[in-house]
């Protein structure tokens, strides 16, 4: 035994070591694990965060808007009283102008000088006099919004350096800009038309409105087919279908179709919607019916695999104790697995909140004014605003394209944020 | 409660079958416009002005290129269908064969102006002085072997100076639109065939072997030189300022809001402005039109008076909004000709294209 015990020392001290020094490199290794993953995540973030940057920095200075402040005489002899659509208001928004110039009298000078106001400066004239007819004849101050070209020099977007030549702003309006700016005759304001009003040619007018309410009438359409029916679909797959070959094959096309390109699903909603159903193209009617084919397989793995998480036990007691299926899965299998569920259908329909590519066949790529009022008005969705928008010649679009992809990721937060709160919601309540 | 619930989704779900059928019968108070993302600037800027001119609605515009734009438009007559269809290409006879296949009998053809395509590079860079010539042997696939007539080589020329020995001598490099692209088109054919045209063989292959000629001149070269970069002409004004050695194909109007980072190139000694444009001599510019269905004009609410719009003088006239957003406007007497066809609605026949 003694002979033993002297023997086996040397050797145990022997493996201590070699422990001893594998744990060392143990520790090395976890620590560099460690490393790794940290740094993955902190260039993912540095990522993210450089997105953030040069969004926010191209396009805060869209939620501003310069405005130019006119005196307007209504004079009577322009104002018809008993045409008042039929007025030349653009005539009173220029001669305003030149009461402030009088010494503009060259045809190109005074173009100039048109130029600095928006076209839309008589459309809100007339929109003023006609609801205060008994202002006419009187002067009245107005607040008008600038043309973009001024916008973007208020802004700081124009190199007043550069040649005469290389800017959209000549020299001579230049100075008239520098003038009203000390007159107190330009001032920024927050920018309300960004958020109240549709698309537009001109940059000063142009909003995202149209497009969050096209947004907004698409996702209703597609949660309210796709969350039932991935739903119910899920269920009856997971808990009553028998397992036999069938079953298989659906389970591998759901899972095929979760992978299908996007623009697939708009060549099918081109050909059975618009084509065989004769529904009109360009409808958040459609676009939504498009998108609840391509959110369905998300919603239908999401919820297969919730329900899939709900443990045995309960089911078993709840058979034990007599329920039926129906009861059970309704009971007490639903509830426990209606946040998972929840969670897939709001990622589904974040999916479907930033998707174009289907939307192009459907026609919801289009130049729209109006503002959709329901669900069969023409209209597009905020991304393909921002789509619209990046396209344009126009320098003034390039801050609202940053801007309006700033509006979506506010809308893909409140989104993402629901589907956590919903899901801390119903888990609490079990 | 429950049966609350159950009732009030019931009818959410009925309300949308019923929209369905309500909406696929509906006629449409509004006017469908698709076709040319060339003319779709413009269309759009007078669909506004008219929206806010009129007690109409604002008309919906699709951007779906001329192509595509014609195949929806000559696809048949009625609410499902657009009534007008821009245009960057004159319409072909084969198209319009196929108009008339589809009920759609009378096709009028309106002419808004014109647009440049221009070559232009970084304000950062020499200017350059080009010629179709140039254009021609620096950008096709296969260029004629000097001295040869009727050879054919893979493009050997790396630098511009290569090519003609008053360019710069720096290396090839051209950012221009994808082959689906209106703007490709028009470039291949009035640039690269008028360049392609200085070499008398080819031009004489016009006559003889139009499909090689196509070949010849209608193939740019795939070895880097040119980089497809998109439908999107701000990113070439991006990439332009970028890397100023780069020339980039782009349409005028973009050149005009971007005169600040962006020059035009001479091209056959013209350089790219309004009044060159609009006078003819500036050799890459085309014609835009749109093509109206006559058989709606008149169920479509304010369609004679969108129409009217587009060819009033403060549209298209030489001070109209439209020359500010870049178009190119045509001489009086072309505009008093094509007003004149708007108000009497005269349809186009295979006759006129030829």
């Amino acid at each position: 035994m003694n002979n033993l015990n002297e023997a086996s020392v040397p050797g145990r001290d022997k493996t201590k070591d070699i422990v001893k020094k594998g744990l060392n490199k143990r520790y090395r290794k976890e620590r560099r694990f460690r490393v790794f993953g940290c740094a993955a995540v902190i260039i993912s973030l540095g990522f993210l965060f450089v997105l953030f940057i040069s969004i926010i920095s191209n396009g805060y200075t869209a939620f501003q808007q310069t405005m130019v402040r006119l005196d307007v005489y209504l004079d009577t002899d322009v104002i018809d009283k008993d045409d008042l659509a039929g007025t030349n208001y653009a005539k009173l928004i220029h001669d305003a102008l030149l009461s402030v110039y009088p010494d503009v009298i060259n045809y190109n000078d005074k173009r100039s000088l048109y130029e600095l106001v928006s076209t839309s400066a008589a459309y809100r004239l007339r929109d003023f006099v006609a609801k205060n007819r008994h202002e006419i004849g009187t002067t009245i101050q107005m607040w008008v919004p600038a043309d973009d070209d001024v916008d973007m020099l208020i802004k700081g977007h124009i190199d007043r350096d550069t040649p005469q030549s290389q800017r959209r702003i000549n020299d001579r309006q230049l100075a008239w800009v520098d003038h009203l700016v000390s007159q107190g005759q330009i001032k920024k304001v927050f920018n309300m038309t960004f958020f109240t009003a549709g698309d537009s040619r001109e940059p000063e007018l142009a909003g995202i409105w149209g497009a969050v309410c096209g947004s907004f009438y698409t996702l209703i359409v597609t949660l309210v087919l796709s969350f039932p029916i991935g739903g119910a679909a899920a269920v009856y797959l997971e808990e009553f279908a028998p397992k036999n070959r069938w079953t298989d094959i659906i389970e591998v096309n759901i899972n095929n179709l979760a992978a299908v390109p996007s623009i697939v699903y708009g060549l099918l909603g081109l050909a059975v919607f618009l084509n065989f159903f004769g529904l009109p193209r360009s409808v958040p009617l459609v676009g939504g019916l498009v998108l609840t084919l391509m959110t369905l397989p998300t919603i239908i793995i999401a919820g297969r695999s919730a329900l899939k998480a709900v443990s045995p036990s309960i089911r078993e007691a709840g058979l034990s104790i007599g329920a039926s299926k129906v009861q059970l899965v309704v009971h007490h299998v639903l509830p426990q697995a209606l946040p998972g569920m929840l969670t897939g259908t709001i990622i589904g329909m974040a999916q479907a909140l930033g998707e174009t590519a289907p939307l192009l066949m459907i026609g919801m790529v289009a130049f729209i004014v109006d503002i959709p009022a329901g669900f069969t008005d023409p209209s597009t969705v905020l991304p393909v605003q921002i789509y619209l928008w990046a396209d344009s010649p126009e320098r003034a679009f390039l801050e609202k394209t940053s801007a309006a992809i700033m509006v979506l990721l506010v809308f893909l937060m409140i989104m993402n944020a629901a589907a956590v709160f919903l899901r801390k919601f119903f888990e609490k309540r079990q | 409660m429950k049966k609350m619930i159950v009732i009030s989704i019931v009818l959410v779900y009925l309300s949308i079958f019923g929209i369905v059928q309500v909406s696929a019968g509906a006629a449409r108070d509004y006017i469908s416009i698709v076709g040319s993302s060339t003319v779709y600037p413009f269309a759009t800027v007078v669909a506004e002005n008219f929206g806010k001119k009129t007690r109409f609605k604002t008309p919906k515009i699709e951007s779906t290129g001329s192509g595509g734009g014609h195949k929806l438009f000559g696809a048949g007559i009625g609410v499902a269908h657009p009534d007008i269809t821009n245009s960057s290409a004159r319409i072909t006879k084969s198209q319009l064969e196929k108009d008339f296949k589809n009920g759609v009998k009378e096709v009028v053809e309106v002419k808004i102006g014109y647009d440049g395509i221009v070559v232009a590079n970084s304000r950062q860079a020499m200017l350059f002085r080009l010629n179709r010539k140039d254009l021609f042997l620096g950008l096709a696939k296969q260029v004629p072997v000097a001295g040869d007539k009727g050879a054919l080589q893979p493009n050997p020329y790396k630098t511009w100076q290569q090519i003609n020995s008053l360019l710069p001598d720096v290396k090839i490099e051209v950012f221009g639109p994808p082959p689906t692209s209106g703007t490709r088109d028009a470039f291949v054919e009035l640039a690269m065939e008028g360049g392609a045209n200085t070499f008398t063989w080819i031009a004489k292959l016009k006559k003889t072997d139009k499909k090689r000629y196509k070949e010849i001149c209608h193939t740019i070269r795939e070895d880097g030189a040119f980089i497809e970069a998109g439908e999107n002409d701000n990113l070439i004004v991006d990439k332009l300022n970028k890397s100023p050695d780069a020339l980039g194909i782009l349409g005028f109007s973009f050149l005009d809001q971007n005169t600040d980072k962006i020059q035009g190139s001479f091209i056959d000694g013209v350089q790219p402005t309004f009044q060159a444009i609009a006078d003819g001599f500036y050799p890459v510019s085309r014609p835009l039109y749109f093509y109206v269905k006559k058989a709606h004009v008149d169920t479509i609410p304010g369609m004679r008076e969108y129409l009217a719009e587009f060819t009033s003088e403060t549209a298209w006239g030489d001070e109209g909004y439209l020359t500010r957003k870049g178009l190119i406007p045509m001489p009086g007497e072309e505009r008093r000709k094509y007003k004149k066809v708007v108000e009497a609605l005269t349809p186009l026949t295979l006759d006129d294209l030829n």
